[in-house]
């Protein structure tokens, strides 16, 4: 082989190999991404409240702070019966009639939900408050300020809100407001979802 | 063994330990050592559980102690990474 086919042949090799190292580097590129997007999925959690039975709300609430303690960002949704847990008021102003009504019927804020056995006209809630007190269990009003004090979003769902004529000054300051799409956006970004 | 802050959360029942304990730890600097009396026997596991996952956080030592009422107490040596 003479010195110029040597050449030639070197300068074949460098160009080919400096287009597989651009490669590569695209490739790990992706794969950074990639990662990144895992790891931050995995920093979240999604909690759906449909019930608005007072024990299934603590329960929710517990979790959204633990998880939030654990460095996680929690978003709760709530919806349908849910929509009582984080009602601070009742309003009859500008309300269709069936929707006062649906108004009347359901606790006028969270402080009055029932419990999902055992109501009996709310004699369970208060005796589940009264054995929760003893035990120093927090209440349900410390869960959601503590929460709140966490970072934890709330998001009311707009559907149930507009169904039942509920405003947002019948409900807690700061929720936000959101359909299913937002609820998924958040829902599958994160590494687990739960339903209450 | 040494600390830095003391945490005292007797009294108070799940989540809230380590829901103070966090709220503490975002107060202090990395490298501080709390520690963290409890009385809600719950606590032992939730701050294994909580140290295997945040990592923001090692726990150093737990141990069941006894108060000067020979009730029991929950100590967890926490330090922020």
């Amino acid at each position: 082989m003479n010195n110029e086919a040597l050449k030639f042949d070197s300068v074949n090799l460098v160009n080919s190999l400096s287009i597989q190292v651009e490669d590569l580097k695209k490739q790990l590129d992706n794969l950074k991404d990639q990662l990144s997007e895992i790891i931050a999925q995995k920093n979240k959690v999604a909690i759906v409240v449909f019930s608005g039975d007072l024990d299934r709300v603590i329960a929710s609430m517990i979790i959204a702070t633990g998880a939030a303690s654990f460095g996680k960002e929690v978003s709760v949704f709530f919806t349908f019966w849910g929509i009582n847990a984080i009602r601070t008021k009742r309003k009859l102003k500008n309300k269709k009639w069936h929707q006062v009504m649906f108004s009347l019927l359901n606790p006028k804020s969270y402080s009055a939900l029932p419990v999902s056995k055992m109501n009996f006209f709310g004699i369970g809630a208060k005796m589940l408050k009264m054995m929760m007190k003893e035990k120093n269990v927090n209440t349900l009003e410390d869960l959601i300020k503590i929460a709140k004090d966490l970072g934890v979003k709330f998001i009311a769902c707009e559907m149930s809100k507009d169904v039942l004529g509920i405003e947002d000054e019948e409900l807690l300051e700061g929720v936000e407001s959101g359909g299913v799409a937002y609820f998924l956006s958040h829902s599958l970004n994160s590494a687990m979802t739960i339903f209450i | 063994m040494n600390y830095d802050v003391l945490l005292d959360v007797r009294g108070l029942s799940c989540p809230m330990p380590l829901v103070k304990t966090k709220q503490e730890l975002t107060k202090v600097q990395s490298g501080t050592i709390i520690k963290v009396i409890a009385t809600d026997k719950g606590s032992m596991k939730d701050f294994k559980g909580w140290a295997d996952i945040d990592k923001s956080v090692e726990l150093l030592q737990q141990s069941v102690e006894k108060d000067e009422n020979g009730k029991e107490i929950y100590v967890h040596y926490v330090k922020k990474r």
